[in-house]
């Protein structure tokens, strides 16, 4: 099992009387870039709030960069990254001041925060924006951002949850590319979207329904099982099933 | 995890110093409120309006007549021959209070039959009335007894007010605004910027990286801490030079007990905030649950001891009325430190209980 960067088993979680995620079982290898997909409402966030620590799993069980997530939570922390669309920065802190802040929380040394922030910035064609805050910059960028501040510490694991709601396509490729090149350095991707496009992105993709997980496989196996021709037709035959929905 | 919590506080002082319009009201508000309650408003009461009514002139009542004019708490409108026009002076606001002496005030006072004064008061403002109509009282009997040559037998008790001989007003309010002035800033203030991380979500980040959740809360109340100690230096700067109000006791002693009370009410706002879900809440929450108790129930309008049961025993639960109280023993009384224990174990009480039972509700709501 070692060679799984993230496992789970059975992981189930019950608010009261509502399951809102019920039984799920999967692996993710490491280096992989696995896609989370799902309807509103079908439980993606919460089982990846339980992946990150945040929330303690009702039953069952998932190992995340070799650490027991419902025994050791506090320890999965230290080896994952996450980034979220709805924020994952601080508006009021300039460029420099947020990395400077989530290298710091994460213990790395002055030193090697000033050295790699200027190489990172220099890589995003951000360097001279560095004394900016973060509030005026585009939102294409701030994603960017966002997304080089949450694997600047190298985590074995990222989770980003849908980190490009409300950015246009061409930032959408770009911010892809960087997700590539991560998990070329290693970095295992664990995203959840709801474009359909950037499912075909992924190496492997679970599709989940009402707390439970429908599919999963390679997109374009899945693609052939369903016998559709993308995978929007794919999550539209499994998603139009849903007894939940916002 | 020093690097850790260094990184984290730096980025809190930050938040409070780019927000330039808060850190102004939060700086300048003490400020305002000494400036307000020392020289806008106060309790003391000056240039009441005065009828007198005299059926017959004569030396006795001219001379008190005289005496109340000139001195600085009222001034006599009118003087008038009976009382039966007296109610519509005070409808028509000519005057607030009214003197009445009964007929042949002079000739009848030392006799066995004796005179009578009639003291009338506008019982709209209780404080006002019952405050001026002790004054009129000792000015009237200092003119009587002035005229007799003997003492009469009747003992003039010598009144001297300990720890406040002028009587000051500011003596009263400076303990009662640093009371409010800290609980305002460390609850308000922490239970907000703790809820404007929920509301964006950045929280949620700080709580996946490795930092242990009390180490977010602790670097979270450091910046109003110190905030809130520079007002209150602020506030005890302006009450000694600009108020002439004594900082009798020790500096130490008093610093101590603000010290203690600014950690209950960071407490407080982290308790608020672990309930509010957004930051309107937190401010209306902060605002009724520990404004409405500060004001009135804490000794700073109205004395604790003349409440009533139930209302009194609520006040035993409010931290500001402990600290103000603290506050007069040692800065206005200049009492020693040993004096106040019951105040210092009080407020430790509060700060530990408060501390643990909203770092525990904290942890709580993360699971």
């Amino acid at each position: 099992m070692s060679e799984n960067a993230i496992y789970a088993e059975s992981l189930t979680k019950r608010f009261g009387s509502f399951t809102a995620v019920d039984h799920i079982s999967f692996s993710v290898a490491k280096g992989e870039i696995f896609g989370f997909l799902g309807a509103n409402g079908a439980g993606k966030t919460t089982a990846m709030r339980m992946l990150c620590g945040l929330s303690r799993p009702t039953s069952g069980r998932a190992v995340v960069a070799g650490v027991d997530i419902s025994r050791r939570p506090e320890d999965v922390k230290r080896h994952i990254g996450y980034m979220s669309q709805k924020f994952s920065l601080y508006d009021d802190l300039t460029v420099s001041e947020n990395i400077t802040l989530f290298a710091g929380i994460y213990g790395m040394k002055e030193k090697d925060i000033a050295r790699k922030s200027r190489d990172m910035l220099t890589r995003l064609g951000l360097y001279g924006e560095r004394d900016t805050l973060v509030a005026s910059l585009p939102l294409g960028w701030k994603q960017k951002l966002a997304f080089s501040s949450a694997v600047f510490h190298e985590p074995a694991v990222v989770f980003l949850d849908e980190p490009t709601g409300g950015v246009d396509p061409v930032t959408r490729r770009q911010f892809w590319r960087m997700i590539y090149e991560a998990a070329e350095r290693g970095i295992t991707v664990f995203v959840t979207t709801h474009y359909m496009d950037e499912a075909e992105y992924c190496h492997r993709v679970s599709i989940m329904v009402d707390g439970h997980i429908s599919a999963m496989g390679t997109p374009s196996g899945l693609k052939a099982e369903y016998g559709a021709g993308s995978m929007d037709e794919v999550f539209y035959i499994l998603a139009r099933g849903a007894r939940r929905s916002e | 995890m020093m690097r850790q919590f260094a990184a984290f506080i730096k980025k809190e002082f930050l938040h409070v110093l780019r927000d330039a319009r808060t850190m102004l009201i939060l700086l300048g508000m003490p400020v305002v409120q000494i400036i307000l309650f020392g020289f806008a408003i106060s309790t003391e009461i000056r240039n009441i309006d005065l009828a007198v009514v005299i059926p017959s002139a004569d030396g006795i009542t001219r001379k008190l007549t005289e005496k109340m004019d000139a001195s600085e708490y009222f001034t006599v409108r009118c003087v008038l021959q009976d009382s039966k026009d007296i109610e519509r002076y005070f409808r028509d606001g000519t005057v607030s209070m009214a003197i009445a002496f009964s007929p042949d005030f002079a000739d009848k006072v030392f006799s066995p039959e004796g005179s009578a004064i009639q003291l009338i008061t506008d019982g709209s403002n209780t404080n006002t009335a019952r405050t001026a109509a002790g004054y009129a009282s000792a000015i009237i009997l200092d003119g009587l007894t002035e005229d007799m040559p003997v003492s009469t037998g009747g003992i003039r008790p010598n009144i001297r007010m300990l720890f406040n001989p002028q009587m000051r007003s500011s003596y009263t309010f400076v303990p009662g605004v640093m009371g409010l002035i800290i609980i305002l800033i460390c609850a308000m203030m922490t239970s907000i910027s703790i809820v404007r991380e929920k509301e964006t979500g950045t929280m949620d980040l700080m709580l996946v990286s490795p930092m242990r959740p009390s180490v977010i809360i602790l670097s979270k109340m450091v910046p109003y801490m110190v905030l809130s100690t520079v007002n209150y230096l602020t506030i005890l700067l302006l009450s000694v030079t600009l108020l002439d109000v004594p900082l009798s006791g020790n500096f130490w002693s008093l610093s101590l007990l603000s010290l203690i009370y600014i950690i209950v009410s960071l407490a407080l706002g982290l308790l608020i905030s672990t309930k509010a879900r957004t930051q309107l809440a937190a401010m209306l929450g902060s605002g009724m649950l520990l404004m409405i108790p500060v004001v009135f129930l804490s000794g700073l309008m109205f004395p604790v001891e003349s409440m009533p049961g139930f209302f009194r025993a609520v006040s035993a639960i409010v931290p500001a009325r402990w600290y103000i109280e603290g506050v007069k023993k040692l800065m206005i009384e200049g009492l020693p430190i040993w004096l106040v224990t019951k105040e210092f174990i009080i407020l430790s009480a509060m700060a530990v209980l408060l501390l643990a039972v909203s770092i525990r509700n904290f942890k709580l709501r993360l699971k």
